[in-house]
């Protein structure tokens, strides 16, 4: 999975695969403070908080907690290196660009450690980690680190005797809400764009796994982004989040996690300085199986699509529309795969499945499992936590599920894949599309037409076509209707860390 | 040698050309000599390199750009290598080389690298029942001619843009100045590029550069150098295979000083815009129209700065000017201050050669010139400055594009409406306000008129180097 540089030795592609990478096991963490002007602070109100292993149960370290009158002097430094004459606002853009590069680098260097702590405070497969959040992030940097001197304005023929042209300013100060599912992943996909623009950013990574994003911190001092630009504050929602949301001297707020919480962000931004909104919400996507598809490849894909992280993804393929004609024998195939799925210590390179990442999201889809049950689905395979393992689930597979269940309307974000039965392209369009949430969907089949019919219909802001959780920096992500508001990644993202600016000049005779 | 897929090649005449430096007139080695026969095989290798299912055609375009980060990486690894190499082979100033040539072609690379996965076509909302989407292809096989006065710049603008969308080159490097295209042939192979995608054959213009500009199975030409050739590898293109063809040729470029400029500012970026690298730039300032009331002054100031200089070996540290590329040139330039002369300029210091080993000329002052003087006219590509004098905008606008040629321009005034008025009015496709020389990988560079066709850099660089397809689908029913 390690990129190859296309590379060709006399003609022949080099046969040699590297090792595996390991895990660090006695990994010591040495960040646990707010990250201010490049500087490790403790919390203003003295108090600190907790982070576990979900995998094992067992505290990892304490905290600093960061709250409003913490959020305020990170938002101070963030101005301040935002002033006009300051040394961000004065730095070339490529430089800009080449920060981020070596920021890369960096964690190209410091990949173990990063995809170690990751692992340590997700609980997610390490080798996951490695090869999937931390290229991820890795990808995304080295992409913007190219965009910084391209963020072009317009010149703009006007009536009359102007010259007229548009400079894309930074915003300014940004905030930025950041999950637990791919904390690093997530934190890059906002840091990039927005320092690539040159904004500074006031970052509130989640309370329940703040590790790698203060790491970051750490690398983005040595790299040599001046003090104010990055600053880190770990919290609680309710308290750094909310005093982030609703702050009057933040430009800009960029949010990943639920619809719910997301709509009150959305709402404190309006209430205090009207700062513009990014939000990356949830999903219950759908992923049609047609009868002429390749059903060994929409089985696996399927399969990982819900599956994977543990099932915590905002895209998640949490309704499986198979066509009728194929239906058994696609059930078949995927609780077969179900029960091949390796759930075990993350460290372990042969685990495929960690933990859930807390008591409350365990509850929560132990307690949808149940209603699935209840409402009559058929239980294929799972469907329990396993015994004496903290919060372990079994890879759980329900089929004759009907729309109007929980397991088929509510996101689970857990291991458990809802298969339901469909007849006809129009019905799977209407029930595919019969949900508040619009953030990806999947079709699989070998039909032209069915392939572009159903890509133009599905209000998704991405379509798969015979394939799943192909995401990459250069195409743009995010949702339709409740998903989400406004892009990330791509170029997209750029024009939601830009403010435009028009500027006019009076001549005296007019200029062709 | 001859650098084809990744390998080093004897020439297939078995013949071999000597390279110079012009500051000692000294032989430094001899270099393979490619002709016709040598380019049909770089060719086959680029065109092989450019199939579908190749690696190069199937490779992630963020994994070009990570090649031409890599090669930058090399290429800043080797700075102070290239640097002599260029220093000794171009008779460039060595402090130059290292801190401009360098640094830009560093820079280049990188700016190119970033652009390599953001080539994006659009979908586009045809009437009828259609799906339609725009691919931005690679051309195909790129035959790209280098010149000496900034070879490995000239190198890196090539390539860069053409391989971060996809091409595959074949390269020929100036005959004077092959040293430094050939090492990066080496990087080239070191940061990993898949053979047959960069091939570099060293050779004459009237042979090998002429087997490119007519190749049928060269798919387009980007050539820099004169106006004179430039037509040439034009009508070869239209000749041949109708190949697409990007130019960047030579220039005049007027240099305007209001009376309300900074002066001190004005004099020294007029005259490091005409002296820069021995007056061997496309886009030297060679022609001065300065507004009457200040016009002694700057003569007077211009001929102090300009009688400010050390000649020597440009390797030397203390040495601020070089000698000029070689005997033809040395030769032209020399014939065109005695035009100067003869036909009634005021020589003000200067006026020939210096020393009697390589190939030096004295930094030159001419004013009193008159736009009817070849010195007023023709491109001179050496340490000549011309100083004329103009009374009111109009008529220094006429007189600034009166001229076949349109690559720079620049004014110097503190006033707003002028500037911008200039801006407008001057036909040339960079006008520099205030400043001089200020070139960089973000900013398109090319010519109007006779100066060029085409642009290179900035994003307008990319459109040069793509194809564009169409593809339109046809669904059932349409909606928005």
């Amino acid at each position: 999975m390690a990129a190859l540089n296309g590379a060709v030795e006399n003609g022949q592609p080099d046969k040699k695969v590297p090792p595996l990478p390991r895990p660090l096991r006695s990994l010591e963490v040495k960040y646990t403070k707010i990250f201010i002007n490049n500087e490790w602070h403790e919390s203003t109100s003295g108090k600190k908080f907790p982070t576990y292993n979900p995998s094992t149960l067992e505290k990892i370290c304490d905290i600093e907690e960061g709250d409003k009158p913490d959020v305020d002097i990170a938002v101070e430094a963030a101005k301040a290196a935002f002033q006009r004459g300051s040394l961000w606002r004065q730095m070339d853009a490529p430089s800009r660009g080449r920060l981020l590069h070596k920021l890369a680098d960096l964690l190209e260097r410091d990949r173990v450690i990063l995809a170690t702590l990751e692992t340590m405070d997700t609980g997610k497969p390490f080798l996951q980690a490695y090869f999937i959040d931390l290229e991820g992030c890795i990808k995304t940097l080295r992409y913007y680190a190219g965009w910084a001197d391209k963020i072009q304005g317009r010149t703009i023929p006007v009536d009359e005797n102007f010259v007229c042209f548009t400079r894309h300013e930074p915003m300014g100060v940004c905030g930025a809400i950041t999950p637990w599912n791919f904390p690093l992943l997530m934190l890059v996909w906002k840091m990039a764009p927005a320092l690539c623009c040159g904004n500074t950013l006031v970052i509130k990574p989640a309370e329940q796994t703040p590790l790698t994003s203060l790491y970051i911190g750490s690398l983005i001092k040595e790299v040599g982004f001046p003090p104010g630009v990055v600053n880190i504050v770990p919290g609680y929602g309710p308290t750094a989040g909310a005093a982030i949301s609703t702050h009057d001297s933040i430009d800009k707020i960029a949010f990943t996690g639920s619809t719910k919480v997301g709509k009150l962000i959305k709402e404190a931004a309006s209430k205090s300085n009207l700062k513009r909104v990014t939000l990356e919400l949830g999903g219950k996507n759908p992923c049609i199986v047609c009868a002429d598809a390749d059903l060994d490849l929409a089985v696996e894909c399927a399969h990982q699509g819900v599956f994977f992280n543990q099932g915590q993804c905002c895209t998640a393929a949490s309704r499986v529309f198979v066509e009728e004609q194929i239906y058994p024998e696609f059930v078949k195939r995927s609780v077969e795969f179900a029960k091949k799925r390796l759930v075990g210590d993350p460290f372990d390179a042969r685990t495929e499945q960690g933990p859930q990442i807390d008591q409350k999201q365990f509850d929560k889809i132990l307690e949808l499992i149940e209603s699935g049950k209840k409402e009559g689905a058929k239980l294929e395979c799972g469907g329990l936590a396993i015994e004496d393992r903290g919060l372990f689930i079994k890879p759980t597979v329900f089929s004759e599920v009907t729309d109007n269940m929980r397991i088929a309307k509510e996101e689970i974000f857990g291991p458990v894949q809802p298969i339901m039965k469909f007849k006809s392209i129009e019905e799977v369009i209407r029930r595919a599309n019969s949900t508040e949430y619009g953030l990806t969907a999947a079709v699989f089949t070998k039909n032209l037409d069915r392939a572009l019919t159903l890509a133009s219909a599905l209000q998704s802001g991405t379509v798969w076509i015979n394939c799943y959780n192909a995401l990459y920096a250069q195409a743009p992500f995010g949702g339709f209707k409740m998903s989400g508001n406004g892009r990330e990644l791509g170029e997209y993202a750029l024009a939601e860390y830009t403010e435009v600016k028009t500027v006019t000049i009076k001549l005296s005779q007019k200029s062709p | 040698q001859i650098f084809i897929n990744n390998e080093w090649h004897d020439s297939v005449s078995g013949k071999k050309f000597a390279v110079f430096n012009p500051a000692t007139e000294e032989k430094i080695c001899e270099v393979e000599e490619g002709d016709k026969a040598d380019v049909d095989k770089a060719v086959k290798a680029a065109r092989k390199a450019f199939e579908l299912g190749s690696t190069w055609r199937t490779m992630d375009a963020s994994e070009r750009g990570r090649l031409l980060n890599k090669l930058a990486d090399l290429v800043e690894r080797d700075c102070q290598i290239l640097a002599t190499m260029e220093s000794i082979n171009g008779g460039k100033l060595f402090s130059t080389a290292y801190l401009m040539d360098l640094n830009a072609s560093i820079k280049t690379l990188r700016y190119c690298a970033g652009w390599a996965d953001k080539i994006q076509g659009r979908t586009v909302p045809m009437d009828g029942n259609f799906f339609t989407f725009t691919r931005h292809e690679p051309i195909g096989v790129c035959g790209q001619i280098i010149p000496w006065n900034f070879p490995l710049i000239m190198f890196v603008w090539k390539i860069a843009a053409a391989l971060c969308c996809g091409n595959t080159v074949v390269v020929k490097p100036a005959e004077q100045t092959p040293l430094t295209a050939l090492y990066m042939g080496s990087l080239i192979k070191e940061a990993g590029f898949p053979p047959g995608v960069v091939n570099i054959v060293p050779g004459f213009g009237p042979t090998a550069g002429a087997a490119i500009s007519y190749h049928m199975d060269i798919d387009k030409v980007a050539f820099t150098g004169s106006t004179e050739v430039g037509k040439l590898i034009k009508e070869a293109a239209g000749k041949s295979n109708l190949k697409r063809v990007t130019l960047e040729l030579g220039g005049k470029s007027p240099n305007i000083i209001f009376a309300d400029a900074d002066l001190d500012a004005a004099v020294e970026f007029a005259h490091v815009g005409v002296f820069y690298h021995q007056g061997q730039c496309c886009i030297a300032g060679s022609r001065i129209f300065v507004e009457e009331p200040i016009y002694d002054e700057f003569v007077r100031r211009s001929i102090e700065r300009a009688k400010k200089y050390t000649l020597g070996n440009p390797l030397m540290p203390g040495v601020q000017q070089g000698p000029q590329i070689d005997k033809e040139q040395f030769n032209k330039i020399l014939d065109l201050i005695e035009s100067g002369k003869k036909e009634g300029a005021k020589l003000e210091c200067g006026g020939g050669r210096w020393g009697n080993k390589g190939y030096f000329i004295q930094p030159t002052v001419f004013s009193d010139v008159k736009d009817d003087m070849r010195i007023a006219k023709e491109e001179i590509f050496g340490p000549v400055q011309q100083i004329m004098k103009f009374k009111t905008i109009d008529e220094v606008i006429k007189r600034a594009n009166n001229t076949t040629y349109g690559l720079a321009a620049a004014v110097f005034t503190k006033d707003v409406d002028k500037a911008l008025t200039f801006a407008a009015a001057l036909q040339a496709g960079t006008v520099w306000v205030n400043c001089y020389n200020a070139v960089s990988p973000q900013c398109a560079f090319g010519g109007f008129k006779m100066s060029g066709n085409g642009r290179e850099m900035g994003e307008y660089g990319l459109h040069e180097y793509t194809e564009v397809k169409t593809v339109t689908i046809k669904i059932p029913q349409k909606n928005s």
